[in-house]
């Protein structure tokens, strides 16, 4: 137990990654309000990126910015994740406003953000 | 390096060039080019695909001459062309037949739009089809998932509203399985490119490291492709958002979203982690068990219900179960015949999606089976569509549906012990369902009709009537194809590794 402790101290990213994808998932899932849904998923979006950041980080280097002094790869970091989680921000940034904006189409047809009385009010409707 | 190597790359481009354009363009200028854009893409295939069977192997194409471990690269072979090309015709198809439809179906000042997403569905298609990058294939998935929301909600109804709010929540936990599974490779590898990745991982495989992890990430990606394809447990969304969009929408989510996102999942077992450690793993069970599912309860699904669009819909799910049953199988000859019934598939529900919305036309506007009894008098070419259609699924022989139901069950057949147990009963009680609802379908068709319907001219529509005559045409010739095609699928698969 103590060794798993001292496990997920060492790799404190990993473990608050884990953690926020677990609360994202379940906020996904588990409530009605069309709002809360969204912010699990944005939370859930975060932990990934965390995790895919805390993987391209090397103690003791900086950002891969060409600085005075230092011209060799050893002094850097890995760039690429970072680039990655920047492509994944935007993706996550459109997904949110399209959802956002969907929210709002349902929201002026049945005036709830409860998604269980939507679909009960969609399967009254014929067509 | 000659012209014609060029067909991949050009094909994307042109289609996220349309995308681009088509927003500024009006209403019937958007439409022509969209449907002149894939019909040029079906072209260069046509052209591409001898090519690629003359040489006889792959090839893979830098993107921006940058080399192999920091550039971005398409890979074209046998297998890609023959997809592409599939899946390009059901677009066009699609595009063509439904058109008249959308027109009364979607607001004016949106029907544009609608143009610009079936063009992001193509360049999708294409790039996760070609793409030889793990990365990218995450951005186009994404770019899939987007536009196919906004296809499936259209037509503004609240079914397709909240079904597409139910795709979007699934659909996006599907890409985040997917993007944890490629950090995880990422991490694990230091690479995107495919067949980086794959070197290393073979290492690891042969040293034994690293099991567990290459698990997880079969996994997840497994996990994530099936949320997105509609498969059993993750299919609520399905039979409201095919059963309620327009008949062009549901024919292209069906035939070419899922089944490019389908291909894609193949591409990473063969691609990425090396067929022989897939097919050594555990977690490619959870695909078995999925599909399974799937093709039972799909079924099931189908027959419960009382309208004709859900009830195709319901039968999609069925059939996306057997593409995973026989892929989790874990044999070459398994996914052969997946590839095959992938291609027959996609060409057969297209068009019984489009050839339903003209019968419920001709019915009074009614999708319920009721009104729609002797609906194959009131309106011939799509009553004829509709049975070679339900022939075909059902595996009547000549048909391309017989000879995918004759590679699944060779394919069972080579499998071991209790699989090849579980995969023949399946097989045999999901068609017998099959039979059952489509069958059911078509007599319902051809009885007696209600009084009070009028009959429709042969040719009402002449684009309804031409495009759903091509679409018989190819899935009755298929049938006649099916040796050539499942040779080239099995040379392609080859080539893949």
């Amino acid at each position: 137990m103590g060794d798993f402790l001292s496990l997920l101290w060492t790799h404190l990213d990993v473990t608050v990654a884990i953690l926020l994808f677990g609360i994202g998932f379940t906020t996904l899932l588990l409530y009605h309000n069309l709002i809360k849904k969204i912010i699990g998923l944005n939370i859930m979006d975060t932990a990934t990126f965390l995790f895919l950041t805390s993987q391209g980080f090397i103690t003791g280097r900086s950002a891969p910015v060409l600085t005075e002094g230092v011209e060799t790869a050893a002094g850097y970091v890995n760039p690429i994740p970072s680039g990655l989680v920047l492509t994944g921000i935007v993706v996550s940034v459109s997904v949110t406003a399209v959802m956002l904006a969907l929210t709002i189409r349902l929201y002026r047809r049945y005036h709830t953000l409860d998604i269980d009385s939507m679909t009960l009010m969609m399967k009254g409707e014929d067509e | 390096m000659q012209l014609v190597q060029n067909v991949p790359f050009f094909s994307i481009m042109l289609s996220m060039v349309s995308a681009i354009v088509t927003p500024v363009l009006p209403r019937r200028a958007a439409k022509w080019l969209s449907v002149g854009m894939v019909s040029v893409v079906v072209c260069l295939h046509i052209w591409f695909l001898p090519f690629m069977v003359s040489l006889g192997g792959s090839y893979t194409y830098m993107m921006g001459h940058f080399p192999a471990p920091w550039g971005n690269e398409l890979r074209a072979g046998l297998l890609e062309a023959l997809i592409a090309l599939a899946l390009s015709i059901v677009m066009l198809l699609s595009q063509l037949s439904g058109m008249n439809k959308l027109q009364r179906q979607i607001d004016p000042p949106k029907q544009g739009l609608f143009y610009v997403m079936c063009n992001l569905v193509m360049a999708g298609m294409l790039t996760l089809t070609y793409t030889n990058d793990l990365f990218t294939a995450y951005v186009f998935i994404e770019i899939l998932a987007l536009s196919s929301c906004a296809l499936m909600m259209a037509r503004q109804v609240g079914h397709t509203m909240v079904a597409s709010m139910r795709y979007m929540i699934l659909s996006l936990l599907g890409s985040g399985l997917i993007l944890i599974a490629i950090a995880l490779t990422y991490n694990l590898t230091g690479h995107l490119l495919m067949e980086n990745i794959r070197a290393v991982i073979a290492q690891y495989a042969a040293d034994g490291e690293y099991a567990l992890p290459i698990s997880v990430i079969i996994g997840l990606f497994i996990a994530g492709i099936a949320i997105k394809c509609g498969i059993f447990p993750f299919h609520m969304w399905l039979p409201d958002a095919y059963g309620y969009s327009t008949s062009a929408a549901s024919a292209v989510l069906s035939s070419v979203v899922s089944k490019a996102y389908f291909f894609l999942l193949v591409k990473i077992f063969y691609r990425v982690i090396g067929i022989n450690v897939v097919m050594s793993d555990m977690a490619l069970n959870l695909m078995l068990v999925l599909g399974v599912l799937s093709m039972i309860l799909g079924s099931i699904g189908a027959i419960r219900c009382l309208d004709i669009r859900r009830m195709v819909a319901y039968s999609s799910v069925s059939q996306m179960g057997y593409l995973f049953a026989w892929v989790g199988l874990g044999s070459t000859v398994g996914v052969a015949a997946a590839m095959f019934h992938l291609v027959v598939h996609a060409l057969c529900k297209s068009m019984l999606f489009l050839s339903v919305s003209p019968l419920c036309d001709a019915s009074g506007d009614s999708k319920r089976f009721v009104d729609l009894r002797g609906a194959g008098y009131r309106y011939v070419i799509p009553g004829i569509a509709f049975t070679l259609g339900s022939l075909s699924m059902v595996g009547i022989p000549i048909l391309g549906g017989f000879f995918s139901k004759i590679f699944f069950a060779e394919a069972a057949i080579s499998g071991a012990g209790w699989v090849r147990i579980t995969l023949l009963a399946a097989l045999a009680l999901s068609t017998l369902l099959n039979a059952l609802y489509f069958m059911h379908t078509v007599l319902g068709l051809y009885r007696r009709p209600k009084k009070g319907f009028v009959r429709q001219p042969f040719i009402k529509s002449r684009l309804t009537a031409v495009t759903l005559s091509v679409f018989g045409f190819i899935n009755l010739t298929i049938g006649f194809f099916a040796k050539d095609i499942i040779n080239l699928i099995t040379t392609g698969i080859q080539n893949f590794a």
